[in-house]
């Protein structure tokens, strides 16, 4: 019993994980309005911002990319999330086993919890520069990529134990310091945008575009090591960096609450607020930096946000990374559990945040993090093209759906090799073929839907001759 | 008691989010504005918990 108690107060409320949720728990618009504005304004904003600066954008191109990008992932959770999610009403996980077997949801659930433990990693990279201001530790640069001191290991160590022991310990308290922090936050994110540019000497809201395009968002020469971003890159970015959550399906796990499919209108918060406007005066306090000191190239939120709004810029990066490590860190435990379940969630969360941690401690995964975004979508997005071919369109294409929930089966081979070898080729073409990571997803997406249809044909095809 | 911490909340964000205007117009320093932010980050944080999510 006092178990139970110390359950409930602890940990995050998974509930209907193998059933569909029913009518009395269904959520209200309000819900997912609130949900995705704070998750998309998360210490990350902080790092991806400057890094569109380093690959010399334009004003024109970041900014009709981000908004037209954005409007992409909205549509992209209205059209494709939300309707099977407030159909179904199952959670990804559930919908991938009936689909796939078992065996490969456990394999899906392995690369899941690897990626969110590198993400989380970042979140506490991000925080460890905030930290590391009240300490003047040797922090990294740019083009970094291994730990640059031994102030920096400890200061990554520290923050990591920190965001690690609570994920495991205190998920309910960090949650609702989200909820509470989420409209401050907000503000402080917009407070960082409208300081830069009167520092760079922008003195009203009509000299604002000109003086951004010679000051801040030049595009001339991206940074040493960056690849030159253009409109596309800016826009697939955009569209593509929460991939895994929309055309990859995860979020039919947060869907499932809505009681109407078009309440994924609510994602445009998140787009919005953090993807938009938060990445915008990120952005701008780079510049500053740039402009104030040409030399420095360093991409360090802490600094960054103190030198705009000093210790409140300082707390807002720290809650900002925290309150957004802390659900990453429990998700990647919960993805690992699943292997193995019958671990304790508290031991698997505290392992997981151990791995997060050292993760965090090079900074190549922050300083690399528009690639490593990309890679994340890549990686689980064909088990989303697999989820709508098998609810929409089985029929049409004269297969069974739910294959493997009817069939028995551990492994759906159609699923599974759809999902290797859309991953296969799709890298294979970003590393012999020259296109860069950002491009390769939304043809890969159409490929691991055609696969999965031919594969699914010919392998029931097979299973009814024998 | 709710009511009150309501206020505080509002005016704290209202103190968030002015002075940084008011540093973009020219009408306030960039060191009065950092204090007023915090001013505001610790009365936000001192006075939401009273009333939000409760």
């Amino acid at each position: 019993m006092a178990e139970d108690t110390e359950t409930r107060q602890t940990e995050p409320v998974d509930e209907y994980e193998r059933e569909p949720v029913p009518a009395k728990a269904w959520l209200g618009f309000r819900s997912f309005v609130g949900q995705y504005a704070g998750e998309h304004t998360a210490g990350t904003e902080l790092m991806i911002g400057p890094l569109f600066i380093a690959s010399g954008v334009s004003a024109i191109d970041l900014v009709a990319g981000l908004f037209i990008g954005n409007l992409l992932a909205v549509l992209s959770w209205v059209f494709l999330t939300a309707p099977i999610a407030t159909r179904a009403r199952l959670t990804l996980y559930f919908q991938l086993e009936k689909i796939c077997g078992r065996k490969l949801v456990t394999l899906y659930n392995l690369a899941n919890g690897v990626m969110f433990c590198f993400l989380a990693g970042a979140m506490v990279t991000v925080n460890a520069t905030a930290a590391g201001m009240w300490f003047h530790i040797a922090m990294p640069g740019l083009n970094d990529l291994y730990p640059n001191s031994i102030g920096w290991v400890v200061t990554v160590l520290a923050m990591g134990a920190l965001i690690t022991v609570v994920a495991a310990y205190g998920y309910n308290v960090v949650a609702r310091i989200a909820n509470i922090a989420a409209p401050w936050m907000v503000l402080v994110f917009i407070a960082f945008g409208i300081i830069g540019a009167r520092q760079l000497g922008i003195q009203s809201v009509g000299e604002f575009w000109p003086k951004a395009q010679e000051l801040i968002w030049t595009g001339g020469a991206p940074l040493a090591g960056r690849a030159k971003f253009t409109f596309w890159h800016v826009m697939f970015f955009a569209w593509f960096c929460n991939m895994a959550m929309h055309i990859g399906m995860a979020d039919l796990s947060v869907f499932r609450y809505a009681r109407k499919s078009w309440y994924a209108v609510g994602t445009a918060a998140g787009m919005y607020l953090g993807h938009f406007i938060a990445w915008l005066a990120a952005s701008i306090l780079y510049a500053l930096q740039l402009h104030t000191t040409p030399g420095n190239t360093d991409v360090l939120p802490g600094p960054l946000a103190y030198n705009a709004a000093g210790i409140a810029g300082l707390i807002c990066v720290i809650v900002a990374g925290w309150t957004t490590a802390n659900p990453t860190i429990y998700r990647a435990g919960l993805a690992f559990q699943a292997i193995a379940p019958a671990s304790s969630r508290y031991r698997v969360t505290l392992v997981t945040g151990a791995v997060a941690t050292v993760a965090g401690m090079f900074p190549a995964i922050a300083m690399k993090l528009l690639d490593f975004v990309a890679l994340y979508g890549l990686i689980l997005m064909p088990m989303g093209a697999v989820i709508v071919v098998d609810f929409w369109l089985a029929k049409r294409f004269g297969f069974r759906s739910n294959s493997a929930e009817v069939s028995g089966t551990g492994v759906n081979w159609a699923a599974g090799l759809a999902w290797i070898l859309t991953l296969a080729g799709c890298l294979a073409i970003v590393s012999m073929g020259g296109i860069q990571i950002y491009f390769v997803g939304l043809p890969g997406w159409f490929a691991a839907a055609f696969l999965f249809v031919v594969f699914s044909r010919l392998l029931q095809r097979k299973e009814v001759a024998s | 008691m709710k009511r009150a911490a309501r206020i505080v909340s509002m005016v704290s964000l209202v103190g968030t989010i002015l002075p940084p205007l008011l540093f973009f117009t020219g009408q306030m320093d960039l060191d009065a504005t950092k204090l007023w932010m915090l001013v505001s980050t610790v009365s936000w944080f001192a006075a939401t918990p009273v009333w939000m999510d409760r």
